[in-house]
């Protein structure tokens, strides 16, 4: 994972900011398309996601007051794709997808989000930079180890192609 | 790294209230984030900027952004689009296809918007299937693509997209592939900015008819070229290809075509005396 460009705490604000609210967004977004597609289900686990992220975003813009942070280009950000490592893919997403698949695909994404952080605290003698890599790491872990206890609860895949009642290609 | 302070518009600025009703996992979703991202980057008001289309999967796209749309009968959206371009010049004019829409039933105009080479950008969301029908196979697929609507494949060879764009004229010509959003963002950025008639081919998935696309993502790489203002190289390059490509392949240097109308847009006394009897 990126991030060895960030060179103040300002940017690493944005680069946090960004992380937490793209994550909401896209959780909100795949909480809507699962509500059209009535997979209820995981609709209501998207949202239940995308308020943690919510939360996060808020504290994040807590700590950005009076900071110098800049404005970052869509195309800007320090990470390898184009898309912030905390969101999910929306070309992963099945409408009859199981909510485990969808916590494992949480928690590779909670996964990245920590490794941005932590490479950055390896990469950075910055002691400001380094203070608030450590911390949104450690916030990453949490998040990891929430949604591995989330996936207790579903510990067998559940296959639900057998539900399909419109199957592609019979048509 | 780059910071443009102050930025005038998000890439949510451009996106609507509507919620997608595409496929959860469709390409589509990318190209939509892609748009909006590459809108957003060229900073130009949703106001100033038209999406068309014609009608597919992919064609529900103009509801889907914020900015003026018209969601057209199938095929004719570059008709529709040529027009809306010559009368009003000071609009970007995005024009969202897919290739049942833009290569089967619009394939004509397809030719002809190349040829005029009107300074507009065509996306082509190409999925190698009609998905909004259920399935059939389009002028993309694949001969041996075996579904039960068309059992053992058609047999028939593909539609190759950009080289016919190149033989008919187009001023830019570029694949890229839904899931690279960075890829994809910077090519519409291009493609906007290039003067002419701007090609894209969007390979973009779609998930419910052609699961096998979604390998997709493993099979696409860049263009190891730079892109050429020689359309008969870059028309070898473009035959000898796999398919899978992305990067701009050709950047010509045509002047657009502006029509006559351009001089005297608005001035309804014009029309009037054109179609008088
Ligand atoms: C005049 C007319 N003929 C046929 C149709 C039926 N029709 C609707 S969408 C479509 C094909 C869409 O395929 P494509 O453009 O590849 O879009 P996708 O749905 O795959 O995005 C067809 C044949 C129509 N709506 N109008
Ligand atoms: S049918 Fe195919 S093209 Fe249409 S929305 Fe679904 S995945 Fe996308």
């Amino acid at each position: 994972m990126s991030g060895g460009d960030i060179a103040t705490v300002g940017e690493l604000l944005a680069h946090a900011h960004a992380m937490e609210l793209e994550a909401q967004e896209r959780y909100e977004f795949l909480a809507r398309q699962m509500e059209t597609h009535n997979n209820r289900e995981l609709a209501r686990l998207f949202q239940t996601l995308a308020r943690v992220e919510g939360k996060h975003a808020r504290e994040i813009e807590e700590r950005m007051k009076g900071m110098d942070v800049p404005e970052i280009g869509p195309l800007d950000f320090r990470w390898e794709g184009a898309e912030s490592p905390e969101a999910l893919d929306l070309g992963d997403m099945d409408y009859l997808m199981s909510p485990r698949r969808a916590l494992l695909l949480a928690l590779a994404a909670e996964q990245r989000a920590h490794a941005f952080f932590a490479g950055l605290l390896e990469r950075t003698a910055d002691e400001g930079i380094r203070r608030f890599a450590a911390e949104f790491a450690e916030e990453e872990r949490e998040h990891v180890d929430r949604v591995h206890r989330e996936l207790r609860k579903y510990p067998e895949e559940d296959d639900r192609r057998h539900e399909d009642m419109d199957p592609a290609g019979e048509g | 790294m780059t910071v443009q302070t102050p930025r005038r518009y998000k890439a949510s600025d451009f996106k609507s209230d509507i919620n997608p009703i595409w496929c959860p996992g469709c390409g589509d979703y990318h190209v939509l984030l892609s748009v909006t991202r590459a809108l957003a980057e060229m900073g130009t008001p949703p106001e100033d900027i038209a999406v068309i289309s014609g009608i597919g999967c992919s064609s529900r796209f103009p509801a889907y952004t914020n900015c003026y749309g018209f969601h057209g009968v199938h095929g004719r959206s570059l008709a529709l689009a040529t027009g809306l371009k010559v009368a009003r010049p000071d609009l970007t004019v995005l024009v969202m296809s897919g290739d049942g829409d833009g290569f089967s039933i619009g394939g004509n105009h397809f030719l002809h918007a190349c040829r005029r080479n009107v300074d507009m950008t065509y996306i082509v969301m190409d999925n190698r299937v009609y998905g909004m029908t259920k399935g059939q196979p389009s002028p993309t697929t694949e001969p041996d693509w075996d579904s039960a609507l068309s059992p053992g494949g058609t047999g028939l060879s593909p539609f190759h997209p950009l080289v016919i764009a190149l033989a008919s004229g187009a001023n830019f010509v570029a694949r890229t592939f839904s899931g690279d959003i960075r890829n994809a963002t910077r090519i519409i950025v291009e493609a906007v900015q290039h003067p002419g008639f701007s090609f894209v081919e969007i390979l973009s998935p779609c998930v419910t008819f052609r699961p096998d696309e979604r390998e997709w993502k493993n099979m696409v790489h860049p263009a190891a070229v730079e892109p050429t203002d020689d359309p008969a190289r870059a028309a070898r390059r473009i035959m000898t290809d796999d398919g899978f490509n992305v990067g701009v392949l050709y950047k010509g240097r045509r002047k657009p075509f502006a029509g006559q109308v351009a001089a005297e847009a608005g001035d309804a006394a014009v029309f009037d005396e054109e179609f008088a009897l």
